[in-house]
């Protein structure tokens, strides 16, 4: 089988690239190992929701039109959002399709696939960035007696034995699944290590409405200080609930969740934390407050003082426990929930584009070492928007273009050679 | 009138500080080091410790001198105070480690530095190490860590030169996470 484009992924990079393909008559297909919007619909917890706002959620030529702009997508809507914009663009998806092998092939590459083999000019990987949980090493010494659990294979508190949870990481995961779980009477234990914290709504407005009017999304990669710092920013402290609730360390510690610093190590069943948790609070605390500071002096220089509420400052992050160790026998912890980010699965990928600790090297979503790859999803791919969905919206548009005049030039090029 | 202010300059070199970034990150194995110290007991209590060599990129390094540290206990351990306690030499460490990193940052976010002080205390009950109480530990209970600093920044931003510091520290991660200790005998 040929085309001209393979996209690797139907969520939501995957077919607002096939969109962008679309429009400018370049042919492709989209394989899917399962279904449209696969990990929305299989590799989720169920009480998740979005973090951005309804109002935000935009792909090319489609945007939320539901009557509730300021609510936050539970799984199911975004389901529903991106099988309708499958239909919409009649993106030529083929689930139930795994890609087993992507090589180069002669001037284009080879995608096998568990349905036959696809050859073509150009590749996009759209298969996300959050294919596999992370785990760290010491996961080998929690003793057998207690469970562990991922944010992929939790499915609600009730799914947990009713003993005490250990919650290993506290960025947007960590803090969601903490608090869940320790509203449904299990005692949680937080290990937070380097963290963002971040209110949900700042001087009334949603903390995305502040970050999109006042252009931090849209700060590009060449533009930041130190880009390696930039991608590996973990997710904020935030959760998208009707009530547009504040989910952050004071907010846990206050209803009883028990903070404690990065999970350190396990030496014969007892967790060992760092002692750094008070500059870590203290580091987060800094940067939320430079944060704000930037958005009030947008605010003011745009005039904007008299139509919003005052400026405000949060409190500075209790540090509510010096614990240094958790014996998990004696506390009777039941279950540890490795909240510690995700890993993009490359294990099909067998073009020598990855760096030492397995990264793709990429500029702004252009392969570097194999031309007509492209990369979407990542975070900060291309601007601070690229990891939520509308900036799939934005990065495929550059991207696109950039494909096609890489395909336009090379067909200039083989006319040309065909000519002489 | 335009006001031209004199650059920043802490002492650091931080063009070479941000090349040796990008150099080692490039050759993960020129940035292992392995850092030494050789110990002989004189008498007592009191010990001499030397710092000479060291393994860093990818060869034998040695330092400028040898450095000698005298180690003892004071009289009151019935000791004959020919140098600081074991501990207080952690808090040297710590000290140095975060100090240097103030200075770094500092240079790395353009604030001038005009005086830096660091008090440090570290509190723990001897029961421990005189084997008197088994509930308590041989080690600190705590240490605080008190900067003075007068910079040419506002406070917040001196703050955050002081929470960058512990980010990136040697002796402050030693100190606050476990680390493997290996001791064996001929």
């Amino acid at each position: 089988m040929r085309t001209t484009t393979v996209i690797i992924g139907a969520g939501h990079a995957g077919l607002a690239m096939s969109r962008r393909l679309t429009e400018r008559s370049i042919d492709h297909v989209v394989l899917e190992r399962g279904e449209v919007a696969n990990s929305w619909r299989r590799e989720r917890w169920p009480s998740l929701r979005l973090l951005t706002p309804n109002w935000q959620t935009r792909l090319p030529g489609a945007a939320y039109e539901g009557d509730d702009p300021d609510g936050f997508a539970t799984m199911p809507e975004v389901i529903r959002f991106l099988q309708g914009f499958a239909d919409l663009v009649a993106a030529p998806v083929r689930t139930q399709t795994a890609v087993t092998g992507l090589r180069t092939e002669g001037p284009g590459y080879e995608v096998a696939t568990t349905q036959g083999v696809w050859r073509c000019d150009s590749v996009v990987l759209a298969s996300g960035a959050c294919n596999r949980p992370v785990i760290p090493d010491v996961a080998t010494a929690v003793p057998p007696s207690v469970a562990m659990v991922t944010p992929m294979s939790y499915r609600g508190p009730e799914t947990l034995d009713d003993r005490g949870v250990l919650v290993v990481g506290a960025s947007a995961t960590g803090v969601q699944l903490a608090d869940e779980i320790h509203r449904s009477g299990r005692p949680v234990t937080l290990a937070a290590g380097e963290h963002v914290r971040l209110p949900r709504r700042y001087r009334g407005r949603d903390i995305f409405w502040w970050m999109e009017r006042a252009g931090v999304l849209d700060q590009r990669h060449d533009e930041v200080d130190d880009l390696v710092r930039a991608r590996h920013v973990p997710s904020p402290q935030l959760v998208g609930s009707p009530q547009r609730v504040t989910l952050d360390l004071n907010t846990l510690g206050a209803r009883g969740v028990r903070i404690v610093g990065r999970l350190a190590g396990i030496a014969g069943g007892v967790a060992q934390f760092s002692g750094s948790l008070p500059n870590i609070c203290k580091l987060a605390d800094l940067k939320l407050n430079r944060l704000l500071d930037t958005f009030d002096a947008w605010a003011g220089a745009g005039g904007l003082d008299g139509e919003i509420d005052p400026p405000q400052r949060f409190a500075p992050t209790a540090v509510p426990s010096s614990d240094l160790t958790l014996d998990l026998r004696r506390a009777d912890i039941g279950t540890v929930v490795w909240a510690c980010g995700y890993r993009p699965d490359y294990s099909w990928l067998h073009v020598p584009v990855l760096d030492r600790k397995g990264r793709i090297v990429h500029d702004g979503g252009v392969v570097r070492d194999a031309p007509g790859v492209y990369l979407l999803g990542m975070p900060f791919l291309r601007r601070r928007r690229s990891s939520f969905i509308s900036g799939a919206d934005d990065d495929t548009r550059d991207l696109a273009d950039h494909l096609q005049r890489r395909l336009a030039g090379r067909r200039i090029g083989t006319r040309l050679s065909a000519s002489t | 009138m335009t006001l031209i202010s004199a650059p920043v300059d802490n002492g650091i070199n931080l063009q070479a500080l941000l090349d040796a970034r990008e150099a080692l990150s490039d050759s993960p194995e020129a940035a292992e080091f392995q850092w030494r110290a050789t110990c002989s007991w004189v008498n007592g209590t009191h010990s001499r410790t030397t710092v000479e060599g060291f393994r860093g990129l990818c060869e034998e390094q040695v330092h400028q001198t040898a450095f000698h540290y005298d180690v003892d206990h004071p009289l009151c351990f019935a000791s004959e105070d020919h140098g600081p306690t074991p501990t207080e030499i952690v808090l040297v460490g710590l000290a140095g480690c975060l100090t240097a990193g103030v200075a770094a940052v500092a240079q790395r976010r353009g604030i001038q530095l005009r005086s830096v002080t660091a008090t440090l205390t570290g509190d723990m009950s001897v029961l421990g190490v005189l084997g008197a109480d088994p509930d308590i530990r041989n080690g600190f209970r705590g240490i605080e860590v008190h900067f003075d600093i007068d910079a040419d920044a506002p406070p917040a931003d001196v703050e955050a030169l002081v929470a960058g510091s512990q980010k990136r520290s040697a002796v402050y991660d030693a100190l606050t996470n476990p680390t493997p200790v290996t001791v064996s005998v001929n």
